[in-house]
This record gives C-alpha cells, sequence and structure tokens, in this order.
C-alpha cells in the first residue's frame, strides 16, 4: 500500500549509544525517582513492548494492524479470570497462559485478516477487535464495561509484583528480552522473509515462500508479545476494562510506531518512549498568567504529531539519520 | 415485535442509516479521489454538533444556526485542505493517519477552548416539538421524521449532483482515475478543493442535525468515526452508491440487532463488516 520506508535496521552507533545509556539510565532510575515516576516509566515500558510487538507487523513485515489492542486486552482479562479474589495469581502458571490466550486468539483471527491487504487489512483488523471490545462491554459475565479489578497483584518465581520495585525490574527484563528477542527474528531467515514479503510480495512469492503462512506466525506472535505487555498493564494498574481492547489503544500503538520509525523494533521503542514523555511534560507545563498551559496539552500534542509528520516523515529516527546524511 | 413498533424501529434504523450516509459520504470521496485516509472526518462532525449548540444558543433559531454553521466548515474544509490536506494526497496511508490523528487532538482541544468540556444539549425548535400518537403508548417525535426527510433530501440531491450534473461527471471521473481525469482537462486541484468542502460541510451538517437528538459531548466523533469507516470499507471505497447501501444495511443490522440481541447488538456491525470483506474483499460496490 505504501512506499517502503527507509529503515535503519543495522543500528547506527549514535542510536545503539543513545539505547545503551538509556539502559543505563532505566537500571538506575528507581533510585533516584519518586515511586510516582517509577511507576510512570513501568508505564512507559509496557507500552514499549507493546509498541515493539506491533511494529513486528507495521514496520516488519508491512501488515498495519488497527487492532492490536485486542490481543493486549485480553492477557490482561486473562490474569483478571485467573486472579483468586484475595490472594495473587501464579506468574508462573498465569503469564504464559495468557501470553499464549493472547497468541492463539490472534491465530484464528490472522487465519481470517491476513489474506486481505493494505487499507482492507486495517479495516478488517480494526473490526475484529471492535468484536471483541463489545464482546467484554455488552457481556456482564465478562466484566461488563466496568471491566474487572485485580484485587492482588501476581506472584511467583520469588517475586512478588505487589513491589513496586520488583514489579519495575520484571517489565524492564521482558522488555529487554522482547527488544532482543525481535532485534534476532529481524535478521533471521524469517525475519528477511517477513521484510521480502512487506517489499514485494508477489516477488517473495515466487521465490518460494508461502507468505500466508509467514504472515500468520508474525501475526501470532505479535499478538502474543502484545499479550506479555498487557499482562503486564494489568498486574501494574490492577483493573483491566474493555477501553484496553478499544480503537485509542490501538490507535495509540500506531501512533507510537510511526513516531518512533518503523521497522527496525528500536524505533518503537524511542517511538513509545518519547510519545509518552512528550505527553508527560506538556501535561505539566506551568501556568502563562491566566493561561494555563498544561491544561491545553493535547493542543501541544497535536501540533507535535502535525509537525513531525511535516519535518520528520520518517519518525524520529529518520530525523536522527537525516542529519547525519547531513554531516 | 408489532407493527407499530417495528415500524417505529424501521424509522430510526433509516435515520440512523441516512446520518451515516451523510458523514461516510465524504469520507469515501476524500478516501476514493484523493486517497487520504481522514481520521479527522468524526472531528467535524462534533465540530457541526458544537456550533449548532453554539450558533443556536446566540440566536435560539436552529435554522439559521445550521445555515451558517454550515457556511462556516464549508470555509474550515476549504481551508484545511488549501494549508494541510492538498500536501498529504501523495504521501502513505500512514503519514496521513499521523497527521489526522494529530489534528484529532488539536480540534478536540480547540473545541475544549471554546466551550468547555461539559456536556450539552440543543433544544428541538419549537414548530417540530411534537410527536405523533401510533398506538396508546407509542408516539413518534416529529423532529425525527423531520429529520429523515432532510437526510433523505440531502442524499437524493447528492446522488443528483454526482450521477446528473457535470460536476458529478467530474468527480466520478476523479474518483475512477484522478491522472487521467487532470488529463482530460478537468481542474483537478480545484476539484480537491470543493470535494474535501463538501466532505467537511456534510458531517458537520450531520453533526448539526443530530445536536437536538443526542447531547453534545466531547469526543462524540470517534465512535461515529469508526462507523463511518465500516460503512466505506462495506460499501467499496469511493463509491457513493456504495455507501448509501452499507450505510442502511448497517442502520439496520445496528437498531434491529440492538432490539433482538441486545448483548451482542454492537458486535453485529462487525461481523457484518467481516463477512463482506471475507466475501467481496474489495467492498460492495467497488469499481
Amino acid at each position: 500500500m505504501s512506499a517502503p520506508q527507509a529503515h535503519l535496521e543495522t543500528l547506527p552507533r549514535s542510536v545503539q549509544l543513545l539505547l545503551a545509556l538509556g539502559l543505563l539510565a532505566l537500571l538506575a532510575f528507581p533510585f533516584a525517582g519518586q515511586d510516582f515516576y517509577t511507576q510512570m516509566v513501568t508505564r512507559m515500558m509496557i507500552l514499549a513492548i507493546f509498541a515493539m510487538s506491533l511494529d513486528l507487523l507495521q514496520g516488519i513485515t508491512g501488515l498495519v494492524s488497527l487492532g492490536h489492542a485486542a490481543y493486549f486486552g485480553l492477557a490482561g482479562y486473562v490474569l483478571a479470570f485467573m486472579s483468586p479474589a484475595d490472594a495473587g495469581a501464579n506468574i508462573l502458571t498465569t503469564l504464559p497462559l495468557a501470553v499464549l490466550a493472547s497468541a492463539l486468539v490472534a491465530l484464528v483471527i490472522g487465519f481470517f485478516v491476513v489474506r486481505t491487504q493494505g487499507i482492507y487489512f486495517i479495516m478488517v483488523t480494526m473490526a475484529f477487535a471492535q468484536m471483541l471490545y463489545y464482546l467484554f462491554f455488552d457481556n456482564k459475565g465478562l466484566g461488563g464495561s466496568d471491566g474487572i479489578y485485580i484485587n492482588v497483584r501476581p506472584a511467583g518465581l520469588g517475586m512478588d509484583l505487589e513491589n513496586k520495585l520488583v514489579l519495575y525490574y520484571f517489565t524492564l527484563a521482558c522488555m529487554l528480552l522482547v527488544y532482543w528477542f525481535l532485534r534476532r527474528l529481524l535478521w533471521s531467515p524469517f525475519g528477511r522473509t517477513l521484510n521480502g514479503i512487506r517489499l514485494n510480495e508477489h516477488r517473495t512469492q515466487a521465490l518460494g515462500y508461502a507468505s500466508f503462512s509467514y504472515k500468520l506466525t508474525a501475526f501470532t506472535v505479535a499478538g502474543g508479545l502484545a499479550g506479555l505487555a498487557g499482562y503486564l498493564w494489568g498486574a501494574q494498574t490492577g483493573y483491566v476494562n474493555p477501553e484496553l481492547m478499544g480503537f485509542h489503544m490501538s490507535a495509540h500503538a500506531i501512533m507510537m510506531v510511526i513516531l518512533g520509525g518503523m521497522g527496525n523494533v528500536a524505533g518503537a521503542l524511542i517511538g513509545a518512549f518519547g510519545f509518552e514523555l512528550f505527553m508527560h511534560v506538556f501535561k505539566d507545563l506551568p501556568k502563562l498568567g491566566s493561561f494555563d498551559l498544561g491544561k491545553h496539552w493535547q493542543l501541544w500534542m497535536g501540533s507535535l504529531i502535525v509537525l513531525v509528520v511535516l519535518i520528520a516523515p520518517q519518525g524520529l529516527m529518520g530525523l536522527l539519520r537525516s542529519r547525519k546524511q547531513d554531516d | 415485535m408489532d407493527l407499530a413498533n417495528f415500524s417505529i424501529q424501521l424509522l430510526n434504523s433509516v435515520q440512523y442509516g441516512l446520518l451515516l450516509f451523510l458523514l461516510a459520504a465524504g469520507l469515501t470521496l476524500i478516501f476514493g479521489i484523493m486517497g487520504v485516509v481522514n481520521l479527522a472526518h468524526g472531528s467535524f462532525y462534533m465540530l457541526g454538533a458544537y456550533l449548532a449548540y453554539a450558533l443556536t444558543g446566540a440566536w435560539g433559531n436552529l435554522a439559521l444556526a445550521v445555515v451558517v454553521g454550515t457556511a462556516l466548515s464549508i470555509a474550515l474544509g476549504w481551508l484545511l485542505e488549501k494549508l494541510l490536506f492538498r500536501h498529504f494526497y501523495h504521501r502513505s496511508h500512514l503519514d496521513q493517519v499521523l497527521l489526522t490523528f494529530g489534528l484529532i487532538y488539536i480540534f478536540e482541544e480547540v473545541r475544549s477552548m471554546l466551550w468547555g468540556d461539559d456536556v450539552h444539549s440543543v433544544g428541538i425548535p419549537e414548530v417540530l416539538d411534537w410527536s405523533i400518537k401510533l398506538t396508546d403508548t407509542l408516539s413518534y417525535p416529529a423532529y425525527r421524521l423531520f429529520m429523515l426527510a432532510i437526510c433523505s433530501a440531502l442524499a437524493l440531491g447528492l446522488w443528483l449532483l454526482i450521477s446528473k450534473t457535470k460536476l458529478g461527471m467530474k468527480i466520478r471521473a476523479g474518483a475512477f482515475n484522478s491522472d487521467m481525469a487532470q488529463a482530460m482537462g478537468v481542474n483537478i486541484v480545484r476539484l480537491h478543493a470543493l470535494v474535501f468542502a463538501m466532505g467537511v460541510a456534510l458531517a458537520a451538517l450531520a453533526g448539526m442535525l443530530i445536536a437536538p437528538l443526542s447531547s453534545v459531548y466531547p469526543y462524540m466523533g470517534s465512535q461515529v468515526l469508526i462507523m463511518c469507516f465500516v460503512v466505506v470499507v462495506i460499501g467499496g471505497i469511493g463509491s457513493v452508491r456504495g455507501a448509501l447501501t452499507a450505510a442502511l444495511l448497517v442502520g439496520l443490522v445496528d437498531t434491529f440487532g440492538k432490539v433482538l440481541l441486545p448483548q451482542f447488538a454492537s458486535m453485529l456491525v462487525y461481523v457484518l463488516m467481516a463477512l463482506v470483506l471475507l466475501y467481496k474483499p474489495e467492498g460492495l460496490f467497488k469499481q
């Protein structure tokens, strides 16, 4: 559907350095920041996992899913259903089950949707996500529009996610693992084939690759990874509701991936942090006389997004590269 | 379901369908002719509703508010096309998605600055504030009938414009093959501006007409936007006839679903869409 965008598949030194510095900052952060900010960064890391999982579809395979939140929310619900009212669920069983459930649903939905192309793919993925959204929204047995509380956070493997610091480092570990996994996948024969499908599906088929199976596998894996993020989200907030599967959550993920730059996983990571960071900065803006800048954060956020599309069509990472080219 | 009840639901579904059509017609043309995925289309609907609220509040006359509001939204559409959208016709869909998503934020904030975040209501004009008694317990509000008539007239007018006039011929040519139309001497730049302004005006008009029936509230555009995309995709991108058929179909399924299968009603529309796309991947009326 769209012209192949340039990708920074091999990350330039500057980006590698930035990521390494970012990792150090994340490792040290809980010792410097207040509790509130620790939780905020935990949230960012969860969204980063979500965004990276979408990048596998959107940036690497060229399948723009506007229903990715369905798998995110679903895993949160699995955690909620499996959590006893007065004790924490066991991570060892609930985490794999939640991820598997999301992957399984992605497999079933993917079986239908990966046959479609371009804008129609966008719309069918949205349609299926909306179906799940309304299934949970309209049925009291599934929590209804109010959602479900997770009274006690999961524990296991010698960890208790009730502890904010443990949750922080567990999320960080998951994020690093997903990043490492997707970067490896990007350069594996499987990832190369997905890239081929994005660039020219017919040619890839002509080379003998069954593109349907490849796309379906990517869709399933991406769904499972989104499930991991959703599980962590449920564990952090202690609450799941249908909005987690909603249109806005899916659109949010797409924004994060485009903002950072697609197809190299690092961009999605940077995009997720950037998006959330900008949002918090804008919300915290001071009053200027009688004009409350922070109250109008949507105006700044919207203007920033419009500005990014106008001057940095390849996302923030693309900005880095074009400057490099000028040097 | 007895006959009276059935007719009420039928009228409601046609009215909802026609309202969706007003929104989807602009969206499908903008999509079909300019190739722009416009997520901000729902915002024009919201702005329309708020314009109706503000202007009726100022002058106490809904009809006058609608006329002035429509003129204002045409101006807004023309300006937006000239300043922003024009530069995105040849960009990728994802860039357009990003742009229009950013615009949603901006429109919502402008709305919040001008009119606050409260839920408002717009009064039904006095001449139409009565209802027709169907049985002892059931009646149908006159404003809904009036809206049905207006929407039908607009749909008919749009159909005449597109299928019977020279301008309509150019629009159809543009939707079919933009470059070829230009080569044949159609002033495509002006056509684009015109179609965009028309799309914005229709969406705003839909918002203004619905304002007295539903309340006027923040983010009211996003739910309707999703429905519009469903309609556009079911009907086939760029096809006004398809949009009309799909809008009526969606109106029927949604309204009767809510009566007959309340627990699964909201899902049904999406099931319909998935089925249509699996059976006809390019929509019902793709040229």
